[in-house]
């Protein structure tokens, strides 16, 4: 059976939808005249009948500005009201549950926020904030729920994020929507939406995997970060914890907030943005590291609390 | 007369016409007339648009059913960047300009040819040496990056041929640019004594600010694919993300030429309805001014709301309330056209002829095309939709349902002065319903598709969404047919149709001054023109 | 004044076509500057992502060769600017010598170009053919290195041509005399042609040589 309408699974896709009926009946409104008028002077004055034809204009301007001014008005109120949605969903609440997102071709990979893994298939609560910050490991990807109707591109190089809160449990369709080679039609899987307390127990069965901040520990010590990192004062390379979130004033005088794709950036091309104070000695581990293992040196950096009461591994 | 007697029957306009000037293959191969170009380009385009719908049928055939028909992945992927490429490039940009406008503007500027002749041959051929790159990519097994070439995919990634169709497409470009030099300075410079620029057709004023974009735009993408080929030969890393580089560079400067390119596609067809509706109604367009300016505000506007195919790539949020607002406003002179020709017909004298039905069709479809944009605009509505059925929708609506029901319409109407007979009127009428029909049944399931969520370039997809998909490749085989039908009728007209003679729709312009077909150097002396365009005679009380 | 003689096919007189020309060419110019502005548009959104990159990028070019031919190509313009003056007054033979001052100047940039790619290739700097170790430091820094190669690649393209357009004038003008073609107005036509390409490189050559900290 065809459904005729998307499953709505959140009050955002509520609100998408009341937006685009509305907008349609706007629309329809507007149009309805010309389609019916079209009908009506092709039959009343086709060629042949006889008809009255006296003119008195063929140009006004009140006429012209009056159909283009108000039917542009109307369109702006909507296009107020879709803006309002759309920056909404650029503005994750603070409190949201962060899942990482990682797209290859052609399949996602997720993580949460403790480490458990997942293939295609998302498992997230219900009623929760939830941000997805995502990356691509090659092509631009776009990572798309329909029944939540949001939908995002996932870059290369970049990090991008998403968030929702789910409020319908329930299997939703999760889709690539960025055309990306052979197989793009078959990236994709199911959302699943459970009730917290679900939830909870599939964390718990999941296969419980080492969480990211620790693999990202044995990473920072492999690589050899630790050797200048070394946390303490006076040491080549800055103290790393507590760093995440905070404000890093740079040598050019500017001052950057410390956020993953700041992390992600320190990474690859360290030697842009220096910090204030330190010299631009880093090496570069772009070709060293993969971008799953990015997240994981980030999710160390960020479990990493600030000064004396750090944990060190 | 029986229809038999019309054939071989040569009236004395035919004896002097452009067509008798001349019967060997050289004479038409290294003709400089305006009009001889404007067939052999539409010989060319035709070749291309039969390519592009084998290519669309193949499409449809194979998503009839949701685990795929016939095709593998990659060459599903290929039949539809092959689609999209020729059609694009080798059919839709080309089509109304390089046919009609090269026709029929001399002829309605009152001018002998266009201000360049030697320049619109070469531009024919350029465009000759583009489309054999491209069949030579095609034989040698395509490319499958979709036409938009997005990078890294298509830099790093994807295996068919991209150099070889970036190539093409770069070189037919200059096809282009040489065609929007050769109309504006035409429109400048050439028209006749009395031919002022308030009463110039409608159909030349869209053409000059088609120009504008051919021009300004094209030079974009040329530079745009020589960076994205040197990316691929020899790792330029400008769009690469891992060398520093930024892909949402390459699609800022994709889109910059390519939204433009949609009023390339888009207001010469605009052109073509204003003069159908102005000739059916036998009646002035209302608004002539309106109407006229707001191709150029089409074309000006157009350059500045690239951004609205980008607000899920990762772009600015406040560039794309930006962009998202400009596109509003590009949306008040399509929609100050569309009353426009609504209230032309008003009191007018109506003809039901197929050009004025196709004109109508259009009207219809162009309103739903341009509406279902509006929605695209709208921010939170555009992150659902984009890159779903609903934008492949959207544009086939504009594309398909605008651009190639005006080019049937223009077809249909200037059939008896390009050739110089006429069709059965019937068949016309048949021809322009099917297609109409067909068309919906095609492309609106892609609308409900799509809100669905059913995501474009899928090979396979969810079991849930095949019945409309089946309706769809339904419809399109009826699409197809209404293609194919005015093959048959129009191709039969050559023989055994009657003779036009100059006016056979008794409309006005210049072009209908003429003998049909026209002599080589269109008019005997050079007009004086003294009244404005669409001129046509008031009607009365008790008119018919 | 032997301004135009010949009225060609659409035309129907002397100074319609002469403007038909300029305009034509006018518009034609414009769809170049937009061909380049697509490039700068690249180098400029490079250089947003990475301060630094144009500045070091900027160590590895031969600063004196390019200001040296941003001389040479200045003086080819002015040779290109008077001879467009004299040829209007009938004086092919002057005209004809210096537009063939500005050709050799414009062989000479082309010249000095070879040599600064010749260096820049034995660096390692070309992308794709030469020595495998770039001496460029940082991966954005490369990209403003291939830039530049598309960049005045593409220029020095424009450039030859234009070689070739003035040359072919030089000598039809010398052979020829009075009413017989080139007429004028192609010469003027050539003249805005390299003068465009002049004004190309009068941006690129602070974009790319100048940056400095």
């Amino acid at each position: 059976m065809t459904p005729l309408w998307p499953p709505i699974a959140s009050h955002y896709a509520a609100h998408v939808d009341a937006l685009i009926w509305w907008y349609t009946l706007v629309v329809v409104l507007l149009t309805a005249p010309v389609f019916i008028l079209i009908a009506v002077y092709a039959l009343r004055y086709r060629r042949g009948r006889v008809a009255d034809r006296r003119l008195k204009t063929n140009s006004s301007i009140l006429i012209e500005t009056s159909w283009s001014v108000i039917p542009f008005l109307i369109t702006v109120a909507f296009f107020v009201y879709a803006a309002m949605l759309f920056f909404g969903l650029h503005n994750a609440p603070a409190n949201a549950m962060t899942i990482d997102v990682e797209g290859k071709q052609w399949m996602w990979k997720f993580e949460h926020p403790e480490g458990q893994r997942e293939l295609n298939d998302l498992h997230v609560p219900a009623g929760v904030p939830i941000k997805l910050v995502m990356t691509s490991q090659d092509v631009i990807h776009s990572f798309y729920l329909p029944a939540l109707r949001i939908k995002q591109d996932v870059l290369p190089g970049r990090y991008t994020s998403l968030w929702f809160k789910a409020d319908r449990p329930g299997r939703y369709r999760l889709m690539c929507s960025e055309f990306c080679g052979t197989d793009h039609s078959l990236m994709g899987g199911s959302i699943y939406v459970m009730q917290p307390g679900d939830y909870a127990r599939w964390l718990r069965t999941a296969g419980l995997d080492a969480s990211l901040a620790v693999r990202g520990a044995s990473l920072f010590r492999a690589l050899g970060c630790s050797g200048c990192h070394t946390g303490q004062t006076g040491s080549a390379a800055p103290d790393l914890a507590g760093l995440y979130g905070r404000p890093v004033p740079l040598s050019d005088g500017r001052v950057v907030a410390a956020d993953d794709q700041y992390i992600h950036d320190k990474i690859l091309t360290p030697n842009r943005d220096v910090p204030a104070g330190y010299p631009a000695a880093m090496p570069t581990y772009a070709h060293q590291v993969s971008e799953d293992q990015i997240l994981e040196l980030t999710a160390y950096v960020k479990s990493l609390e600030s000064a004396n009461g750090g944990t060190r591994p | 007369m029986t229809t038999a007697d019309w054939a071989n029957v040569e009236t004395p306009e035919e004896k002097v016409s452009y067509l008798r000037a001349g019967h060997t293959l050289r004479s038409w191969l290294f003709s400089t007339d305006h009009k001889r170009i404007a067939i052999l380009y539409l010989l060319a385009i035709s070749f291309f648009f039969l390519i592009g719908g084998l290519a669309a049928a193949a499409i449809r055939i194979e998503l009839i059913s949701p685990t795929g028909v016939f095709l593998s992945n990659d060459a599903y992927n290929r039949a539809f960047t092959m689609h999209g490429i020729i059609m694009v490039w080798f059919f839709l940009i080309p089509s109304i300009p390089n046919t009609f406008g090269n026709f029929l503007i001399p002829l309605m500027i009152g001018a002998r040819d266009l201000a360049f002749p030697k320049l619109n041959l070469l531009s024919w051929y350029i465009y000759v040496i583009g489309g054999f790159v491209t069949l030579y990519a095609l034989i040698m097994g395509g490319v499958d990056t979709g036409w938009t070439f997005y990078t890294p995919l298509s830099s790093l990634y994807a295996n068919g041929h991209v150099v070889a169709v970036a190539a093409a497409v770069f070189i037919v470009g200059f096809s282009s640019i040489l065609t929007g030099v050769n109309f504006i300075v035409t429109v400048h410079k050439l028209r006749a004594p009395g031919m002022t620029w308030g009463r110039l057709p409608l159909f030349v004023w869209s053409h000059y600010a088609t120009s504008l974009v051919l021009v300004l735009a094209t030079p974009v993408l040329a530079i745009t694919l020589v960076l994205l080929a040197a990316e691929r030969l020899f790792g330029l890393g400008v769009f690469d993300p891992s060398m520093g580089g930024d892909p949402l560079l390459f699609q800022d400067l994709f889109w910059f030429y390519s939204h433009p390119a949609v009023y390339i596609m888009v207001l010469p067809a605009l052109g073509v309805v204003s003069e159908l509706v102005a000739a059916a109604a036998h009646k002035r367009v209302f608004g002539y001014w309106f109407v006229a300016y707001s191709s150029v505000a089409i074309a000006v506007i157009g350059f500045l709301v690239w951004g609205h195919h980008m607000f899920v790539s990762g772009q600015s949020p406040y560039a794309s309330a930006i962009f998202s607002f400009l596109s509003l406003v590009v949306a008040v002179p399509s929609a100050i056209k569309v009353y426009n020709w609504t209230a032309t017909l008003y009191k007018g004298s109506i003809s039901l002829d197929p050009p004025f039905l196709y004109a109508m069709g259009f009207i219809g479809l162009f309103v739903v095309g341009g509406l279902t944009g509006l929605m695209l605009a709208m921010l939170a509505i555009d992150v659902h939709v984009t890159d779903t059925y609903f934008v492949v929708a959207h544009f086939h609506y504009i594309m398909v349902g605008g651009t190639v029901t005006a080019f049937f319409g223009a077809l249909h109407f200037w059939w008896p002065k390009i050739t110089g007979r006429l069709y059965p009127l019937a068949w016309g009428r048949v021809a322009a319903v099917l297609i109409f029909v067909g068309f919906n049944f095609t492309f609106f399931p892609q609308f409900i598709l799509g809100y669905l969520g059913m995501p474009r370039r899928y090979h396979i997809y969810p079991p849930e969404f095949q019945p409309l998909h089946v309706l769809s490749s339904a419809g399109a085989s009826i699409l197809g047919l209404g293609y194919l039908f005015p093959l048959v009728y129009l191709l039969w007209s050559l023989r055994n149709g009657k003779p036009a003679g100059p006016n056979p729709w008794d409309a006005k312009g210049l072009e209908w001054t003429t003998p049909s077909p026209p002599p080589k150097h269109n008019f005997e002396e050079i007009p004086v023109v003294t009244e404005e365009a669409y001129a046509y005679p008031p009607l009365g009380e008790h008119s018919k | 004044m032997t301004e135009d003689l010949v009225v060609h096919e659409p035309y129907a007189g002397l100074e319609q076509q002469r403007e038909a020309d300029y305009l034509g060419m006018y518009v034609f110019l414009g769809s170049e500057i937009m061909l380049f502005g697509g490039l700068f548009a690249a180098l400029f959104t490079v250089r947003l992502l990475h301060p630094q990159a144009p500045i070091e990028a900027a160590e590895h070019f031969k600063l004196w060769l390019g200001a040296a031919n941003t001389a040479v190509l200045l003086t080819s313009s002015l040779f290109v600017a008077l001879a467009t003056l004299v040829v209007r007054d009938g004086r092919r033979r002057t005209a004809s010598v210096l537009l063939a001052l500005a050709v050799v100047c414009g062989v000479a940039f082309l010249c000095i170009k070879g040599v600064e790619y010749r260096l820049e290739y034995l660096e390692g700097l070309m992308p794709g053919v030469g020595p495998k170790i770039s001496p460029v430091r940082s991966e954005p820094a490369g990209l403003i290195v291939d830039l530049y190669f598309i960049a005045t690649f593409l220029h020095a393209i424009h450039l030859s041509i234009g070689v070739g357009l003035l040359a072919t004038l030089a000598i039809l003008l010398l052979k020829r005399d009075g009413a017989a073609p080139p007429r004028p107005i192609t010469v003027v036509m050539a003249g805005l042609y390299w003068h465009l390409v002049d004004i190309v490189w009068i941006f690129l050559f602070p974009v790319l040589y100048l940056p400095r900290p």
